[in-house]
């Protein structure tokens, strides 16, 4: 394949396609880790990523789920590679990703992160419900059931949701 | 997964161990040997949400120690991050003597936590200016994580230093047991000589955070009678407390038991 013939347009397509393991609604390219794509030795393509968090387990299971769909598409000589700077933040998130993630019930991470800092016992970052959209919830734990999330509750409707937490 | 380190014909590079290779690998050791202590809360956390923020933790600083494993795989060559984590004897080990201590109570596991996030956030602040660029990129990618895990586990101290009569005890308790291994951090190994830190700035800062932090949690930092207090030494060289064994033994059971074993 020549560079002619390398359309990262079609690329970027087949991309779509690929979802994070853990939050199957969303995209690789939604959560903007596909930094790049670009023609490698051997008439091969080479699609460079970049971790969510250091210990995504997802990580791997990505780059051979990118291998297998890019064969699918008659796509050869695929290389995926790993970078990590500059590091990934949430804000590499695209619109449609975060509205993707409320409609999924999880709380997509605010546009202006205020839990980034040092401060011990800050009040909770003001979160809204991904279900009832109000803004009276309250932190449970800054963990949650993946490296990405954290744990909040609803105080009107009741109801616990992840937030997708600031990185 | 490939990495752009990862440019050298390996085959041909005879294995090597200097400076860099070394502080890569202390590093690494020290990252990893914290997780696996800290795994072995799974399951077993006082509370649901705190055993998953341990276990979050964990994973975090597998994550971290994979990168610096790879890092040191591409830099000593002919290897890769498996063999440096699963066939390396306890002599081969670098990290630091605090993080492989004991769990003891769940104050114990969190002031051990805290010395050490507090000690990691401060060293990554400067190892993300390092002239190395991949140890500049993973500090600047995992302090961001570090920042979770200081402020949960500063949280921690305080509310249990500052808790119970029970809490408050255990915790004294917790501080005798561990701070004698905390000294080491700041004394540099010879091969540390390449990574660019300044040792004094880092112990300075550390000690006023800690100073201020105990102070809210009630907790006294211990003071020899005003002499020095006595340091334990040698993590960083190879020479181990004897936990270290036991935790490769249990770390590294597979691969000995199962030579080449994958899945
Ligand atoms: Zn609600």
């Amino acid at each position: 394949m020549s560079t002619n013939t390398i359309h990262k347009k079609n690329i970027y397509t087949c991309l779509e396609e690929i979802k994070d393991p853990e939050v199957p609604v969303l995209s690789i390219i939604d959560l903007g880790i596909v930094r790049d794509i670009k023609e490698s030795e051997e008439d091969g393509i080479e699609i460079i990523i970049t971790p969510t968090y250091t210990g995504c387990p997802a990580m791997d299971m990505i780059a051979m789920n990118i291998k297998m769909t890019m064969a699918s598409y008659g796509y050869k000589n695929i290389k995926v590679t790993s970078v990590l700077s500059p590091a990934w933040t949430t804000d590499w998130m695209s619109e449609e990703g975060k509205r993707k993630l409320k409609e999924y019930g999880i709380a997509p991470p605010n546009p202006k992160q205020q839990v980034c800092h040092e401060n011990l016992f800050a009040p909770n970052e003001a979160v809204q419900c991904p279900h009832c959209n109000s803004h009276h919830t309250h932190r449970i734990s800054e963990f949650g059931s993946t490296a990405c999330k954290a744990l909040y509750q609803c105080d009107d409707c009741k109801e616990p949701f992840d937030y997708f937490k600031c990185h | 997964m490939e990495n752009t380190f990862n440019n050298k014909d390996s085959s041909k590079v005879p294995p090597s161990e200097g400076f860099r290779e070394a502080y890569t690998l202390h590093l690494a050791d020290t990252t990893l040997i914290l997780a696996q202590r800290n795994s072995e809360w799974c399951g077993h956390g006082p509370i649901l949400e705190q055993d998953i923020a341990i276990t979050n933790i964990s994973l975090d600083l597998i994550g971290q120690a994979r990168n610096f494993y790879q890092y040191a795989a591409s830099l000593i060559g002919n290897t890769d991050e498996d063999k440096l984590a699963y066939l390396r004897t306890e002599r081969e080990f670098k990290n630091l003597l605090l993080v492989e201590q004991p769990n003891g109570d769940w104050g114990q596991t969190i002031l051990r936590q805290y010395l050490f996030s507090q000690f990691q956030y401060l060293l990554y602040q400067q190892l993300q200016n390092s002239k190395d660029e991949q140890l500049a990129a993973i500090a600047a990618k995992a302090i961001k994580e570090t920042s979770y895990h200081l402020r949960w586990s500063s949280e921690w101290v305080i509310r249990l230093g500052d808790g119970t009569e029970e809490s408050h005890a255990r915790m004294l308790n917790a501080v005798d047991e561990l701070w004698s291994y905390t000294g080491e951090m700041f004394i540099p190994a010879e091969y540390e000589t390449i990574s660019g830190v300044d040792y004094t700035l880092l112990k300075q800062s550390w000690t006023e955070k800690v100073n201020s932090v105990f102070s809210e949690a009630t907790l006294i930092p211990p003071s020899g009678g005003g002499g020095a207090v006595f340091m334990q030494t040698g993590g960083k060289e190879g020479r181990h407390t004897e936990h270290l064994g036991f935790i490769l033994t249990k770390l590294q059971y597979m691969q000995r038991a199962y030579p080449n074993s994958e899945w």
